[in-house]
């Protein structure tokens, strides 16, 4: 019965049994988290998509680091996931043993100037992050009006069921407004996945999903001719340059259509706060941290641990099936992403800011 | 689909994927698991889950869903226990399970009310299935058509439920729910942001109030102050009566009941974005108004539990269709089951549409029929367990409550590990203590607390929807807004609510109360007055921008403040023996109590302040000692023998489900180790 005796090993993670397949020691000093506990705190609830993501690194990365320790996922949700990062700031313990997941919610909120922020990214050491790109598309009856440009869809009236207009969101509808798009969104869907069945029943005629969500939901859709892809937000190469997106190369980026489409400007003020934002949001989405003042031997340690993750055989395969094909960045590279996540020009907070008072009445004080 | 070419063989391939010696295994692990954490008020599925995360990596495909279904499936069964013996709603599902369930516990026919719940469990669980199995088929464009004209509709009919349950005044149930939709809007609106009788200094508002907190505040906090003045057991006089054969014997002459409820439970779970915290309520009223003698409600009357019970257990199977087919969870122990399975076997299994293709029909017969077997195995062991833990009601009650107060106090504290989440259960008990002191609908109240949020998100995303296609052309429009289903919908809630009304004078859902004097019940009918025009004033802040946070609080405090104005000129006409001035303390308590309210309130409160200084463990050595020498007047051997069992059992759990205690002001300066944290 390989189902139970595969059972009872993952049972035994932090126990000797993996140990004792011995993990190399390696050059560098290590600190050896034989026995301990990894409390991994995700400042979401137990149902979303970072809930999916440190769920799937945590087993992987109790076999990867030195003495098998047990990770653990432990989920502290509220007030937008300021609650969990305003609990992460005020952590001391830098042994190891306290772990840290941030997300696009997470960083906009900080990049925006939310009252309720309490913390300070510069402060917290990644270890981890991971990105995604989005895909946007349109019902099959307006797909056909997309020649490449949205010269043709500038007459519609568009609904799109939105979560909030300061949350991820705010990169998909600004970017529809740089089109020129008229497009209403409707504020207060629990999910995306809520926001492609309204799109499914006709309710919303305009939609992004994230890659693994589109790869999974949507691509089915497109095969039955009900959605026609728009446009995906693109992805970052190593000069910060917009190129397509690795995972769907024949779809072009918001960039192209915005070149096409009269009107829409690929640069100025406008196009760099959305860049900036489309930065923080997707391709830097998930970071995992230490808390302030680890030592730089525990922060190695878990960095070797992630890159030990990311260097198995098996990993781009089973990634790519229960996360999508999402870029992993392991310490410098971290680092670079996190710096890239966090600094966002003044000007673009301060034009988002406006922007969002003005169109939907939204301030944050 | 080609049902004799794909539907039969994939069943029985399904068949032969569950039944192995080591699937079942599983199934059963999954149910003893689901058992032991159902029975917690306050911790579902989703605790139960995130439990066995950690080993689900990699695991066989079968074997994982066996677990995890297994789990899922047995919760709304077990937590019954809590909601018939002690009066908890254990989860939302069981919230009208209260209603008859407790009052049978009281009778000392704890037994026959838990082997009624547990036979309509299993059999909604097995209906369920087996409409399940073909409504699958045809499922997606069933659960397409329900657009959001008619999840408001269905959010209304569930409202509408509160004409059934209203009381003897259908004004007050009305301002009852008027005032549960209100305390439901607290905190950060939805659309827009905008902060609702809430302000970001006390951070916990603006998250709003949760269910577990709501439930258990409304509903346990009274009934154990109430039992515990009594010094009494549970069952009065500690004797036991029917037994668990005449429950099953109750469920066997109500069967048609229970296969309709089951389909209720069914149709109302396939819907996403509704799931479960409506389907008791909805079972409940077609129960009262498909029952002849309707005198028995409130009082014990067995169907009360029949109804509720068969729907609930069938509502996971109806869960599972927006699950598999759509990848959208039904519920919040679904979407950690929709994370889990892509952590299967090789990872090749994703819910959604495929699911019904020819390659994975399979498996979705596997989950659909594992959760019937779970249902049964989980049904057997309860069944099995009843007679014995009914005996429970026959304990006396002092012994039993403070390690009602510890469970629950924890419970609350899970949903937003904080210490205000234990102010918060304070402060609802509080206001439950009097909605149920002078008669005001608890059950109305928590029917407006739970569909408050559907009702406004509905509601406004519908109109912003509808307004769109107006503008496409008025035919368009009100396509749009009157399908079939709505007009269906419109016309159910309209008998509904007629024959509602007329009933709900008979129906004492909370038994009889008696009237006289009239200070007290004008003095809280004139602050739930204050609290309506404060939420009113309070909303009409929002700027107009906004007026989606808005409109809705101030519709709803606006018809509350009506109702009030109304009933205290009825109040001011009347003499202090009309049925508006109930008052259950008007006679020297209703249940002739040998403590006082606010003694007995006091020493939970003592329970409350003493874990803001010292944290919950070290709080509970000193309550549970202190309350056991004193109040209960053991010797201080056996006093300490009951602590320290009380919070190693605490312990124990806590570790289990790797879970925190509420920290103190002590905490905040010393580094203590677990527990002590």
């Amino acid at each position: 019965m390989s189902g139970v005796s595969k059972h009872l090993r993952h049972a035994a993670v932090g126990a000797a049994a993996l140990a004792a397949f011995g993990i190399g020691a390696s050059a560098n000093a290590e600190t050896n988290l034989a026995g301990k506990t990894i409390q991994w705190t995700i400042p979401f609830s137990e149902t979303g998509g970072s809930a999916k993501w440190a769920n799937f690194f945590a087993p992987l990365l109790g076999q990867a680091l030195p003495g098998s320790p047990k990770v653990v996922v432990r989920f502290m949700p509220g007030a937008g996931s300021t609650k969990g990062a305003n609990w992460f700031q005020k952590q001391k313990n830098g042994d190891g043993t306290v772990m840290f997941g941030s997300s696009g919610s997470t960083q906009f909120p900080y990049l925006l100037g939310d009252p309720r922020v309490r913390y300070e990214y510069k402060d917290w050491k990644p270890v981890m992050a991971t990105g995604t790109g989005g895909v946007a598309y349109l019902p099959a009856k307006l797909g056909g009006k997309f020649d490449g440009s949205a010269n043709k869809l500038k007459g519609e009236k568009f609904i799109y069921g939105s979560q909030g207009a300061t949350r991820l969101d705010l990169v998909p509808i600004l970017a529809w407004k740089m089109l020129g798009l008229n497009v209403e969104p409707v504020f207060g869907i629990k999910s995306r996945g809520a926001g492609r069945l309204m799109f499914e029943r006709g309710e919303a005629n305009i939609d992004y999903q994230t890659s693994s969500a589109y790869l999974k939901s949507v691509v089915p859709l497109v095969k039955d001719g009900k959605a026609v892809p728009m446009m995906t937000w693109g992805s970052l190469d190593s000069a910060g340059n917009i190129v397509r997106d690795p995972t769907f190369p024949d779809i072009p980026t918001f960039k192209e259509v915005c070149g096409k489409t009269d009107g829409c400007k690929a640069s100025g003020e406008q196009w760099d706060a959305w860049k900036a934002f489309f930065i923080a949001g997707f391709p830097v989405q998930k970071i995992a941290f230490l808390p302030k003042g680890t030592s730089q031997e525990v922060v190695d340690t878990l960095t070797a641990g992630f890159a030990k993750v990311k260097g198995r055989a098996d990993f781009e395969k089973i990634s790519a099936k229960r996360l999508g094909k999402y870029p992993m960045f392991v310490g410098k590279d971290a680092q670079a992403a996190l710096a890239r996540a966090t600094s966002v020009p003044d000007s673009a907070k301060a034009f988002v800011k406006k922007w969002l008072k003005a169109d939907y009445g939204v301030e944050l004080k | 689909m080609d049902i004799l070419g794909t539907v039969l063989p994939a069943l029985g391939d399904a068949f032969g994927l569950i039944l192995q010696p080591g699937v079942l295994m599983f199934l059963a692990l999954g149910v003893v698991m689901g058992l032991a954490v159902g029975v917690f008020p306050g911790l579902g599925g989703i605790a139960g889950l995130s439990l066995v995360l950690p080993f689900i990596f990699g695991m066989d495909t079968v074997s994982g869903l066996a677990l995890m279904v297994g789990m899922v499936a047995v919760v709304p069964t077990s937590d019954t226990f809590a909601s018939v013996l002690m009066g908890i709603p254990g989860s939302s599902a069981s919230q009208a399970t209260v209603l008859d369930g407790f009052p049978l516990a009281q009778k000392g026919e704890a037994a026959r009310a838990l082997a009624a719940a547990f036979a309509s469990s299993l059999f909604g669980g097995l209906v369920g299935a087996l409409f399940l199995t073909f409504f699958i088929l045809v499922a997606r464009p069933i659960v397409l058509a329900f657009g959001l004209p008619e999840m408001l509709m269905i959010t209304i009919f569930g409202l509408s439920m509160v004409a059934v349950l209203a009381g003897r005044v259908p004004l007050k149930g009305l301002a009852a729910a008027g005032l549960g939709l209100l305390v439901g809007t607290i905190g950060e609106a939805d659309a827009g942001g905008s902060l609702r009788m809430a302000t970001y200094d006390i951070a916990y508002l603006t998250d709003g109030l949760k269910l577990v907190i709501v439930g258990l505040g409304i509903f346990a906090v009274p009934e154990i102050i109430t039992l515990l003045r009594q010094d009494q057991s549970i069952a009065k006089g500690a004797a036991l009566g029917a037994g668990w054969f005449d429950g099953v014997k109750d469920w066997w002459r109500n069967k048609m009941l229970s296969v309709r409820c089951a389909v209720i439970g069914v149709i109302v779970g396939v819907i996403p974005g509704l799931g479960g915290s409506v389907v008791d309520w909805i079972a409940y009223g077609h129960t009262v108004q498909t029952t002849k003698d309707k005198s028995g409600f409130g009082s014990g009357e067995i169907r009360g539990i029949i109804g509720p019970e068969s729907s609930n257990n069938a509502k996971e199977g109806g869960g599972l269709v927006p699950t598999l087919i759509f990848g959208i969870p039904g519920s919040g122990s679904m979407a950690v089951f929709i994370g889990a399975v892509a952590l299967l076997g090789s990872g090749d299994l994703e819910v959604g549409p495929q699911m019904l293709s020819a390659n994975y029909l399979d498996i979705t017969y596997s989950i659909v029929w594992l959760l019937a077997l779970a249902n049964v195995v989980g049904t057997a062991l309860c069944i099995g367990l009843s007679p014995t833990i009914a005996r429970l009601t026959t304990i006396r009650f002092t012994l039993l409550a403070p390690f009602l107060f510890m469970l629950i106090s924890f419970a609350a504290f899970q949903s937003g590990q904080n210490l205000a989440d234990l102010v918060a259960l304070f402060s609802i008990g509080l206001l439950g203590i009097f909605l149920r002191r002078f008669d005001w609908s608890r059950p109305a109240f928590l029917i407006g607390f739970v569909l408050s949020n559907p009702a406004e998100t509905f509601a406004n995303q519908a109109y912003q929807v509808a307004a769109s296609k107006f503008r496409e052309g008025m035919a368009s429009g009100l396509e749009y807004l009157f399908g079939p289903i709505v007009i269906v919908l419109i016309v159910i809630t309209a008998i509904s609510i007629y024959f509602g009304i007329r009933q709900a004078k008979v129906i004492m859902a909370e038994g009889e109360v008696e009237s006289g004097g009239k200070r007290a019940p004008v003095i809280f009918m004139a602050l739930v007055g204050i609290y309506f025009a404060a939420s009113f004033y309070n909303a009409s802040l929002i700027s107009d921008r906004l007026i989606t946070d808005k409109i809705f609080p101030m519709f709803v405090a606006s018809v509350g403040m009506i109702c009030v104005a109304i009933m205290l000129v009825m109040m001011a006409r009347r003499p202090a023996t009309d049925t508006i001035f109930a008052d259950r303390e008007s006679h020297g308590g209703d249940t002739s109590p040998v403590h006082g309210l606010w003694p007995t309130l006091a020493w939970f409160g003592f329970l409350l302040i003493l874990t803001s200084l010292v944290g919950f463990i070290l709080a509970l050595l000193v309550f549970l000692l202190a309350f056991m020498r004193i109040r209960a007047g053991l010797s201080w051997t056996k006093a300490g023998i009951y602590t320290v069992c009380s919070i190693a059992f605490m312990m124990f759990m806590a570790w289990v489900l790797n879970r925190e205690f509420p920290p103190g002001l002590l905490q905040h300066f010393l580094e203590l180790p677990w527990p002590l944290t």
